[in-house]
């Protein structure tokens, strides 16, 4: 049986939460929410709405997604 | 799945497990080919599938998976993977993908075949052996210091070169105790990227290969995966172990009539 694997998608910021949580649309127009990954947290890496950013979403639940890279 | 997990090593006594494990699977899906024609209903087939797989003392791995209610994936034209057995009688000139998985003594074998039932379209056909011919080329690159973006590379490269597409949703996947284990072995890659492949690594190779494009759409039901532009798509898998660093296949189609 094949694995479902988490999907890489494009989006834009449009709100940010709080917890370095952020409201994104992605570029199919659905709206989830996403948390930044550690790994930029670590490089102290800045989003503010309006930046695009790929996600890594999860299969399992389409509404939750992990910022992994912020477009220049 | 989170890419967490560490890879289970196998050793060569649990390997020759999972080879029985696996050559069951081989064995339930030559059993199942002698059914496969038109008329015949893919709830039959997972009956058949089902009592073959008891009847050789294992358990169908995907009953019950995740709450996937049958033995065996039926995945007909344009449906790519985890079609639910049901009532529909197979048609001359379909194809239907079989995905069968048994749990044998602890150990899980997994492998999947693209049928053709009667007679199938030239250019339907040609879909079938690329992508059985992507199979054993992502194998070949399953050896030992290699990397898993290598098999997905080659599989994708050999596919798009014959102007087919490679779904990227779902992957194959590490295989043991569990029917899912890490890494995922996806069926597209850049060389050189993933983990690195070790002896006693035990993978499911599974190639996904559309006609059309490569987008899929995941139904209703919770389960079935179907290509958006409902052309065909065709599915192959093989088990893998990796010993003396080259692979060594567990699954087998020999059965297949």
């Amino acid at each position: 049986m094949a694995k479902q694997s988490a999907i890489e998608q494009d989006g834009t910021i449009i709100e940010a939460l709080s917890n370095a949580m952020f409201r994104v649309e992605l570029e199919n127009g659905h709206e989830v929410t996403a948390h930044i990954s550690g790994k930029m947290r670590m490089h102290y890496i800045r989003i503010l709405p309006g930046d695009r950013v790929r996600l890594e979403m999860s299969p399992y639940d389409l509404s939750k997604g992990r910022i992994t890279f912020r477009y220049k | 799945m989170l890419n967490r997990e560490k890879i289970i090593l196998k050793t060569d006594e649990e390997i020759e497990f999972m080879r029985q494990a696996n050559r069951l699977v081989g064995m339930t899906l030559g059993e199942l080919s002698k059914h496969i024609k038109p008329g015949v209903t893919t709830l039959e087939l997972d009956k058949i599938a089902h009592d073959f797989i008891h009847d050789h003392g294992a358990v169908p791995t995907f009953l019950g998976y995740g709450g996937f209610p049958n033995s065996i994936c039926t995945s007909v034209n344009e449906n790519v993977v985890h079609g639910i057995p049901n009532k529909t009688p197979l048609l001359d000139g379909d194809i239907i993908s079989v995905d069968c998985g048994a749990t044998k003594q602890g150990y899980t074998g997994d492998s999947a075949y693209t049928f053709c039932v009667g007679n199938v379209d030239d250019k339907v056909k040609d879909l079938l052996r690329v992508t059985k011919e992507s199979l054993y080329i992502g194998i070949e690159q399953a050896k030992e210091n290699n990397r898993i973006g290598d098999i997905g590379h080659a599989i994708q490269q050999y596919c798009e070169l014959h102007n087919y597409t490679v779904v990227r949703e779902l992957v194959g996947h590490g295989i043991g105790r569990n029917m899912h284990e890490a890494p995922e072995v996806p069926n597209y890659g850049r060389r050189g990227t993933g983990p690195i492949i070790k002896n006693g690594m035990c993978i499911a190779i599974e190639p996904m290969i559309n006609m059309g494009s490569k987008n899929v759409i995941f139904e209703n039901d919770g389960w079935t995966v179907r290509t958006k532009d409902r052309k065909p798509s065709a599915h192959f898998e093989h088990t893998i172990a990796i010993r003396n660093g080259k692979a060594d296949i567990l699954s087998t189609f020999e059965f297949i009539q």
